[in-house]
């Protein structure tokens, strides 16, 4: 079989027969998860939600933004200098999404019924809604990244006819975005008096959906940063710089919001108390908010150009921070709501581990035998093999 | 007519009797041993859906003195519950009780996290969990009969009928006996209101209730939101849709043509 005329490669590495170790490994508890139930996991009645619901849903979610923003500027903002990042960037995301999708099967105990939502309407639930978007959206992008796989596949006819789609599906992609990356927010504004007030806001949403705007091209940049090194691609100084500022301007209007919501809901003096919840909260301000905005601000404010070793740095601090902010609502600010204490199961790591390796492996295999990166930098993949 | 009960804590001395009327009721399984009902460990878990709880205290007289609470689904006037699920597997019927559909349910246990109360359970050993919560008896409600561990009740604890004259009952009875009850209904304004109320001798935070509840529905912050966002849906798409089409002609009129190329997917 061969794909864009040249035929399928995979590489065989120790790092990548270590990642289909733990897809083995994963597809053996999958099983077994879905005959005998949640049983495997560490999740009690006081933590329904564990690790799952953090890592394959809450920051599968988040980091998986990195689709819609580079789209959305590329073809909405019409900044063409992002192009080179627009087609890894649209493959992460649909990748992820399709992750959290089977995160979230895994999830539910009663799997077999996931279609119910689709005809019984929970119109009142911030989850229909996030299912709906979620579910709308996965289908948007694998259109999204249809002409790339058509093309490789040699149906130019039916790449061409996604291809034309473009526009309504970025559009349509970014509506969706908007609304299911907010809903993962305003999920937890029904757990006032158990949600920590450190956390607990209306803005909950606001919060969400500029922080995913920040974070997502964060992730395409250290996305692009570890593919560059591997695949020895060249750094696209001009598209990297642009996603940097594009961070470090969403990410303060999210550092403004949050500090001013503290402030006026009369939190300041819980954010400096000093006990486990403020410090978590604190190491997530600054992992996430002061530090890499103080080396933006820094750099912008003496009118320089960013390196590369500052861009990378800025978007892994900001990954970093989406990732404790998440985890500090689903576990840290619940926990005194739940009054006992929870840690995942080696049956939950070990799935959660395994579905991210299936993950880097199909992105692996898709970016080795598409038309993801630019086409000299494909070359050069398949030679470095 | 939105039915109540009144549970008067200080009649009650604790025999279990109701417990073991649920069980009987609802089919469900015993397990003294690991999921007492009665007690100092007695706790809501999937196999009860009603515990007497036990709880050690100090009377009016300064004298240690013992306090029993009932315990179940408060079943709220806007259950928090009923509106995070997706499927609209738990329901208020317009009679009352706060049900559960099986048949619907998915198992995403948001409803668990919602709960301001955290008393929907769930069946962890089970291949195909089901929640689990107390469901008010809801089919001899609609049938004019009150719940089943009402029915049991040795010292008539509790009190059955339409919620609204029950909270004038509770206030009677605080007005005729002022100094036994403390001047409180729990669930008259918890959370926007329950099924349930409850009179006591004794602050409720000391019989294991949380007190520290909102006093509004909860479902209404949420609505808050929800109902803005096919308003906000659309508006953002044409904004949206108007930027692209500005975008593209400019950048049409700077190369002299219309930019056919499709971007980088073609």
């Amino acid at each position: 079989m061969t794909i864009n005329g040249t035929r399928i490669t995979f590489r065989m590495t120790p790092f990548r027969l270590v990642l289909i170790g733990f897809s083995v490994i994963f597809l053996g508890i999958v099983a077994y998860r879905l005959v005998n139930g949640l049983q495997m996991t560490n999740l009690t009645d006081a933590w329904p939600w564990g690790l799952w619901i953090f890592i394959d849903v809450k920051l599968g979610v988040a980091l998986a933004a990195g689709g819609f923003t580079t789209a959305g500027i590329y073809y909405v903002l019409g900044v063409k200098k992002v192009k080179s990042v627009v087609k890894p960037a649209i493959l992460t995301a649909w990748l992820g999404y399709c992750l959290v999708g089977f995160g979230l099967l895994m999830d539910l105990g009663r799997w077999y019924g996931w279609w119910h939502p689709i005809f019984s309407w929970g119109e009142h639930s911030v989850m229909f809604e996030l299912y709906m978007c979620v579910l709308l959206y996965t289908i948007v992008l694998t259109c999204e990244f249809a002409p790339v796989l058509f093309k490789g596949l040699g149906m130019q006819k039916i790449s061409s006819f996604f291809t034309r789609l473009t526009a309504p599906l970025v559009i349509g992609g970014i509506a969706l975005s908007t609304m299911h990356q907010s809903s993962l927010g305003s999920m937890y504004v029904l757990t006032l008096g158990k949600l920590n007030e450190l956390w607990w806001t209306m803005l909950l949403p606001i919060l969400y959906y500029s922080s995913a705007v920040a974070v997502g091209p964060a992730m395409v940049t250290c996305e692009t940063a570890l593919a560059g090194r591997f695949f020895r691609h060249d750094w696209d100084a001009p598209a990297m710089t642009f996603l940097a500022k594009w961070s470090g301007y969403v990410m303060t209007f999210y550092a403004v919001l949050r500090i001013a919501d503290l402030t006026i809901r009369g939190q300041l003096s819980a954010l400096f108390a000093l006990d486990t919840v403020s410090l978590m909260c604190l190491l997530e301000l600054v992992v996430g908010c002061l530090l890499p905005l103080f080396f933006f601000w820094s750099c912008k404010l003496r009118g320089r150009e960013m390196t590369k070793t500052m861009i990378v740095r800025n978007a892994v601090l900001m990954v970093l921070g989406v990732a404790l902010n998440r985890g500090n609502v689903v576990f840290t600010g619940m926990a005194e709501a739940a009054g006992t204490g929870y840690f995942p199961s080696m049956a939950e790591l070990f799935l959660s581990l395994g579905l991210i390796s299936a993950g880097i492996l199909l992105y692996l295999f898709i970016v080795e035998n598409f038309d993801v990166f630019p086409a000299h930098d494909r070359q050069a993949a398949t030679s470095a093999s | 007519m939105s039915k109540g009960v009144l549970v008067d804590m200080t009649k009650c001395f604790g025999c279990g009797a109701c417990t073991v009327a649920c069980k009987l009721w609802n089919e469900k399984k015993y397990d003294e041993v690991n999921k007492p009902t009665v007690g100092e460990a007695a706790q809501l878990v999937d196999i009860n859906w009603t515990v007497v709880s036990k709880h050690d205290v100090t009377d009016g007289n300064g004298d240690a003195a013992w306090r029993f609470a009932k315990k179940q689904c408060l079943h709220c006037v806007d259950p928090a519950c009923a509106s995070s699920c997706l499927v609209g597997a738990l329901r208020r019927t317009p009679e009352g009780p706060v049900v559960y559909h099986p048949d619907l349910c998915v198992g995403c246990r948001y409803c668990m996290v919602a709960c301001p109360f955290n008393i929907p359970k769930y069946e962890w050993d089970k291949s195909f969990p089901k929640v689990s919560k107390c469901q008010m008896c809801f089919t001899r409600v609609v049938a004019g009969e009150q719940p089943a561990c009402i029915a049991v009740c040795p010292n008539q604890v509790m009190q059955f009928g339409d919620r609204d004259a029950l909270v004038r009952e509770a206030h009677r009875r605080i007005a005729d006996n002022g100094q036994l009850y403390v001047n409180h209904v729990f669930g008259e304004t918890e959370v926007g209101g329950t099924a349930w109320l409850y009179l006591s001798d004794q602050p409720f935070d000391r019989l294991g209730f949380k007190t520290s509840v909102p006093q509004e529905s909860l479902p209404a912050y949420t609505w808050q939101i929800l109902s803005k966002l096919p308003a906000i849906l659309l508006g953002w798409t044409a904004i949206l849709s108007g930027i692209y089409f500005i975008n593209k002609r400019r950048n049409g009129a700077a190369e002299g043509k219309q930019d056919t190329t499709g971007g980088p997917q073609a």
